[in-house]
């Protein structure tokens, strides 16, 4: 991969400019599926454009108890890593490109934790007690949905026998997608993404009737409009991780052999982005259709039935292996 | 961990309107809870003895937003008992039948605001819709949605067409049907049980010596209910069930609220049913004579009550309103005590506070820009004083 092509893969496809407009567009249809849901019209489709626009125009106070360096950056480098984690993420079948290495699902995982300690950080350093407490329940939070988010994805890992997200990919093309053998591994993965994403049930941090926002109390203009990327970019390479570990990345079982050169390409790029748009569904679904959880309640569901669950898949994969299936 | 206080309010999104409470919390938990009332005085008892009786109909109903039309009739009640004025039936029956529609939609809307405290606002969103249908039949029988000027002293003041019961025993059939999913969901769905049941849990005990009224004080067992326990309008002669709940949470609240629904349901198609041909009012005089009268009605939140008292001329001497909301703010900060900060909405809400009809004494200088709440005894020196200096009264 030469300096040009880097660039424009960091910068333009996939990267920063392309990964920001799919997440809005990810955006759009997260909030009218779940208008749709509760009987709403919903946003119009540069909605989320806008909002951010709009954002971005507005004063932007740091309040005087606040920590300002502190306030400043946690909203930068949790987007910073968001984005740093997408190009990771094999988009497209281009593996010259894919700067892929042994231990990229690793950094992956480590990338996205980041955006809940920046939220953290955010309410901590607000010096608003709705914002420490939120903070303090992002923290907790945090230590409940990691450790099965993390097995639930070393699944496809212990199957392919690697950390690398390329070779997990390779393992699955042609419709040996890793759903079929870590069904509950994908199921969990769904469940406390929701929980990574700060969404219902689990909005516990930001619960807008209990503690007004919480960390986001104090935000306003460019950096809440920062924050507000961030998490519609997490819930993207969260959706995107997703499907490039349990659903196939880019593949779509049949074989593109006679079709000119660029076509595949195209159709493997649409066939990514439309299965990220699934999760996002998925994702919609949940939101519209539950209460939000208390904080003690949810940590009790992560102890007592995710990390269970996920183990229980750990189990059935490795004695898989041993028994020589694959 | 270390103590810290956190003001819930005036201004918080979970309150609709503004009152405070401050919470001292120990990490989740509550450790100590205080209400400050009074940000919403609006001076309507003073107003009320400035205006004439059939003035006093349309302030009495801009009491409460929710509860309007239930303001009226104890209004036009204690007016009526003070003349010593007989009702036609049909006027009884059409002004029991608004009544019961307000707590239709004042239910539903109960429902969803507690959706969208515990976080799910696609209950929201779906309960107001249908309430929706009670206030399109609202403006079907009075031309209002919300303050009907329905009520008059003396009866009501439009009669209803055929039609038009015919389109209220309509909706009532789709309310129904609507109010049974609901309690499908309240009752089954995994995340409203876990956040509703043992939230806020408020003894029989307890809720008696707190006095307790409506729904709340139904919740935690007690079969009490101005309509059956001391009848007015036409409700003596309605069939239906008072209900009570022994779980004592906000589930129980949410349950008695439910199928109170499908209670009122009932008794409105049976008042469409049977309704008596005839009158809907009578004349009575505009001056009233001297006497006083207390009268009390069951508005959805709870016991409401009037206490009126006339000197013979157009304009009352002294109203006094005692809106259900204040009876049961008192049990709020009872069961806040020792309750995680994310229930603080359901408890809170799970009275259906309305802070309007409730606030009363709020003394503002506006000279000085302050603003204090009077102490029990500050008030009686104050009165006492005011009393003294007033000669005529």
């Amino acid at each position: 991969m030469n300096g040009l092509e880097s660039i424009i893969y960091m910068l333009v496809f996939p990267g920063f400019l392309f990964l920001t407009s799919f997440a809005f567009a990810c955006q759009y249809i997260d909030r009218k599926l779940y208008a749709r849901f509760q009987k709403r019209v919903g946003p119009p489709f540069l909605q989320p454009v806008a909002d951010f626009i709009k954002l971005l125009s507005k004063e932007d106070i740091v309040p005087k108890a606040a920590d300002r360096t502190m306030f400043t950056a946690a909203p930068i480098v949790g987007l910073a890593a968001v984005l740093t984690a997408f190009i990771f993420i094999p988009v497209l079948a281009l593996h010259a490109l894919i700067p892929s290495f042994e231990g990229d699902l690793i950094m992956v995982l480590y990338l996205l934790t980041i955006p809940s300690l920046a939220i953290f950080m955010a309410g901590w350093s607000s010096g608003n007690p709705f914002g420490q407490i939120g903070g303090m329940r992002a923290v907790v939070q945090m230590l409940s949905y990691e450790i099965p988010f993390f097995l639930a994805l070393l699944g496809p890992a212990l199957v392919v026998g690697s950390w690398s997200l390329g070779k997990i990919l390779d393992y699955q093309l042609g419709g040996m997608w890793l759903v079929l053998l870590a069904p509950l591994g994908l199921f969990v993965a769904i469940i406390t993404l929701q929980g990574k994403l700060e969404r219902l049930p689990f909005d516990i941090p930001d619960a807008e009737t209990e503690i007004v926002g919480g960390p986001m109390a104090e935000y306003s203009g460019r950096r809440l409009a920062l924050f507000r990327a961030m998490l519609d970019i997490e819930m993207v390479v969260g959706a995107a991780l997703i499907v490039t570990l349990f659903l196939g990345g880019y593949d779509l079982i049949i074989s593109f052999s006679d079709l000119p050169w660029y076509l595949p390409y195209l159709v493997n790029g649409v066939v990514f982005f439309l299965k990220v748009l699934l999760i996002v569904g998925i994702l919609a679904l949940i939101k519209a259709v539950v209460a939000r959880y208390r904080i003690d309640q949810m940590v009790s569901l992560s102890y007592r039935w995710m990390i269970p669950l996920s183990v229980a898949q750990i189990i059935v994969i490795v004695a898989l292996k041993f028994g020589g299936w694959f | 961990m270390a103590k810290v206080t956190i003001p819930i309010g005036p201004q918080h999104p979970a309150l609709k309107e503004p009152e405070r409470f401050m919470v001292t919390v120990e990490g989740e938990t509550i450790v100590d809870a205080d209400v400050r009332i009074g940000h919403t005085h609006r001076g309507l008892e003073k107003l009320f003895e400035q205006r004439t009786y059939l003035q006093n109909i349309h302030i009495t109903e801009r009491i409460c937003g929710i509860c309007s039309f239930t303001h009226s009739t104890n209004f036009c009640q204690a007016t009526e008992y003070i003349l010593g004025a007989e009702l036609p039936r049909r006027g009884l029956y059409l002004r029991t039948l608004m009544n019961e529609l307000e707590r239709l939609h004042s239910h539903l809307l109960w429902l969803g605001v507690a959706g969208h405290e515990m976080g799910f606002d696609t209950l929201l969103m779906w309960s107001w819709d249908d309430r929706e249908r009670v206030l399109d039949l609202f403006e079907d029988l009075t031309g209002n949605r919300v303050t009907h000027a329905y009520n008059t002293i003396g009866g009501v003041r439009r009669d209803i067409t055929d039609a038009q019961v015919q389109r209220v025993l309509h909706t009532m059939d789709i309310l129904e049907e609507r109010t049974k999913a609901y309690i499908q969901v309240g009752l089954n769905e995994q995340t409203i049980l876990k956040r509703t049941q043992g939230v806020g849990i408020l003894t029989t005990a307890d809720a008696k010596r707190l006095c307790a009224v409506g729904p709340r004080l139904r919740a935690s067992n007690v079969k009490y209910d101005v309509r059956k326990n001391h009848p007015y309008a036409a409700y003596g002669e309605l069939p239906f069930d008072v209900i009570t709940s022994d779980t004592l949470d906000v589930h129980g609240q949410l349950v008695v609220r439910a199928l109170e629904i499908l209670e009122t349901v009932k008794m409105c198609r049976y008042m469409m049913q049977n309704l008596p041909p005839g009158e809907i009012r009578v004349k009575v005089p505009r001056k009233v004579p001297p006497g006083e009268a207390i009268s009390r009605t069951e508005a959805p939140r709870g016991e409401d009550i009037h206490y009126l008292r006339s000197n013979g001329t157009d304009k009352p001497e002294r109203l006094k309103v005692r809106a259900p909301t204040l009876a049961n703010i008192l049990n709020v900060a009872h069961t806040l005590k020792g309750a995680n900060i994310a229930d603080i909405p359901l408890i809170v809400a799970g009275i259906d506070p309305c802070m309007g009809c409730m606030d009363r004494v709020l003394i503002l200088d506006r000279d000085k820009e302050t603003a204090s709440v009077m102490t029990k005894e500050q008030l009686r020196e104050y009165s006492i004083a005011w009393y003294e200096k007033e000669a005529h009264r």
